[in-house]
């Protein structure tokens, strides 16, 4: 998927947690439509109504801690949100967010720099974000090239399937 | 250059002689582990990943803790498949709901877990494990349900931050003060991608509930697991004789007593002395926010909770029940007590620590994750204070937005509920 991103975007501070992303009580689905109707709707209640198709989240350090639940990642997809920018990531959730194909990238300086209501534009190949609001480019730390690898497998899923599809072969052969 | 009990496990799980911090290394799993939370999505992914059976029917355990007894009718739902998925491909560890109990509470107990094996579970708290000599880690539903096809996954090597407790630890000082220091210390991402690794003489007098719960907190600085070497204590909690043989369900396996080499590598090291700890709290909205217990007189509760996998432990029972007996909780304040397992449940009657806590005015409850995340069984309504055994204390977590979240260790929480506010244990002496 190649391509230029563009939207606005949504400023929030550190530890961002998966209680505020998606609080527990509208975890009993992994609909990601239906749990991106309550994307940080445990920061502010109606939050993801503010939200249009192809936006930005942007936040301080440790976006992501607490809870391993999947539904988190899924939440920020289901509501449009485009991509997450952090100055760092909470491991489970980066693990997350690859493996179901949620764009993320880490940033100390985009974090720091980018306002609430910025228009950006990201250069997602070259891990580019531009700020079209202040006129500034940010870069973003790569991923490492295992992840690459599970990422050009198409995720997780096309990783596993590829590796189950060989299992199969090899039992032919 | 040594290693470390993290990098020994994960370099003999990825069949390799050494590892280092950085290596991204490809391991066999020992187990893998869901909710009914977790699940049910991982058995979605799970056939779109197209596989068509579990990689081993007796390495996965499905566990109903979250939302059960089931607290509505989606979440029975979510139940419902879990256990469909596990009748018929005859998973061996499948616990219903009043015979099994909270999943990190109960995989030690029911004697899964066992020094030097790697273990992957959708549930943040996973790392439990860790204080039996496990690599155990918490994972999303997608990477869960990849362990259950492949029986493999893959790990970043972490580094490890090396904890040194030293000391004689006083009576009213528990696990959970501990690691409550610790994450007050290194902040909720002080050990970001990094493995906790708990030692020193404090650590080794500790029985295993102590152990458990502050592995269980290592998640909350950030870290990927919290490990602790296995020794005597941890041999006679599996009631095994020696290190060489040990029993698994039906399986005996020799599994080594895997211990950090002296000159491994750690990227830090810190020591605390436990002689004169005090009873800690952590305020909202992070578990690193700690200060004493005593500074928090005038905060008012209208609950207290005493449970979740961090401190619902018989121990924890115990110990509230010696400092609620013949007491009755403050009339501003309902206590909730929930044992971990059903087992605790059954020996708390046996031993006449459920009749104390009716007796005082608690309500007891079956095990479940409930109120911890504010799931049922103790959800806060707008602008209520709870002091709570749990491990988060985040905007929301148990309820309303507006509602709010200290976090203790039983003992103080056990003394809080006679008082109606927060209480260092000590004054009730």
């Amino acid at each position: 998927m190649k391509g230029i991103m563009r939207g606005k975007c949504f400023k929030f501070g550190d530890n961002i947690d998966t209680d505020m992303i998606i609080p527990v009580k509208y975890c009993n689905t992994y609909d990601m439509a239906e749990l991106g109707k309550h994307c940080m709707a445990g920061y502010e209640e109606n939050f993801a109504k503010n939200i249009s198709t192809g936006d930005f989240l942007v936040a301080g350090s440790n976006f992501g801690c607490g809870s391993s639940r999947e539904n988190a990642p899924l939440a920020i997809k289901g509501c449009g949100i485009q991509a997450v920018i952090a100055s760092s990531f909470a491991r489970i959730f980066l693990r997350n967010a690859i493996n179901v194909g949620l764009l993320i990238f880490e940033s100390e300086e985009a974090s720091q720099k980018i306002s609430e209501g910025d228009q950006l534009e990201i250069i997602k190949e070259k891990g580019l974000i531009r700020n079209l609001t202040r006129v500034e480019t940010y870069s973003s730390s790569p991923l490492p090239e295992f992840i690459t690898t599970i990422i050009e497998e198409g995720g997780l899923v096309g990783y596993v399937r590829k590796k189950l599809k060989g299992k199969q072969e090899d039992c032919l052969s | 250059m040594g290693m470390t009990i993290s990098e020994k496990i994960l370099a003999k799980k990825s069949g390799q002689e050494t590892v280092k911090p950085g290596d991204f290394v490809m391991c066999k799993l020992d187990l893998v582990m869901a909710t009914d939370v977790t699940a049910p999505l991982a058995i979605k992914v799970f056939h779109r990943m197209g596989a068509e059976k579990p990689f081993d029917s007796g390495r996965i355990i499905f566990i109903n803790d979250h939302f059960v007894p089931a607290k509505d009718i989606k979440s029975a739902e979510l139940s419902q498949e879990m256990r469909d998925f596990a009748k018929k491909h005859h998973l061996r560890y499948y616990y219903e709901v009043g015979r099994g109990g909270i999943c990190h509470a109960l995989m030690p107990e029911e004697g899964l877990i066992l020094p030097g094996m790697i273990l992957i579970g959708a549930d943040s708290h996973t790392c439990t494990a860790g204080a039996l000599g496990a690599f155990a880690t918490g994972v999303g539903s997608t990477d869960l349900a990849a362990g259950m096809a492949l029986g493999e996954t893959w790990f970043k090597v972490p580094e490890s931050i090396k904890i040194v407790f030293h000391g004689k630890k006083p009576d009213y000082i528990s696990g959970k003060d501990m690691i409550l220091t610790v994450i007050g210390e290194l902040g909720v991402e002080g050990a970001m991608y990094m493995a906790l690794e708990f030692s020193g003489d404090a650590v080794r007098s500790l029985p295993m509930a102590d152990r458990f719960s502050i592995c269980n907190m290592a998640i909350e600085a950030g870290a990927k697991t919290g490990i602790i070497e296995p020794d005597e204590i941890t041999l006679r909690y599996l009631g095994l004789e020696s290190a060489s043989e040990v029993q698994s369900g039906s399986e005996r396996r020799k599994l080594p007593f895997l211990k950090s080499d002296n000159d491994a590598r750690y990227a830090r090291t810190l020591t605390f002395k436990v002689d004169r700890m005090e009873p800690l709290v952590a305020y909202p909205f992070l578990p690193s926010n700690v200060a004493k217990a005593s500074n928090f007189k005038d905060i008012r509760l209208d609950q207290v909770f005493i449970g979740s996998c961090t401190n619902g432990w018989l121990d924890d029972l115990r110990t509230a029940a010696a400092i609620l007996k013949g007491k009755r909780i403050h009339e501003g304040v309902r206590l909730i007590i929930t044992p971990s397992t059903a087992r605790t449940f059954k020996e708390a009657v046996a031993e006449g620590l459920i009749s104390i806590f009716l007796e005082a005015g608690a309500a007891v409850t079956t095990p479940t994750c409930g109120p911890c995340l504010g799931g049922h069984m103790g959800v806060l309504a707008k602008g209520e204070v709870c002091l709570a055994t749990t491990n988060r204390n985040f905007k929301g977590r148990m309820g309303d937005l507006e509602s709010k979240v200290y976090l203790s260790g039983t003992a103080v929480a056990a003394a809080s509920a006679i008082t109606g506010r927060i209480t260092d244990p000590r004054e009730l002496i």
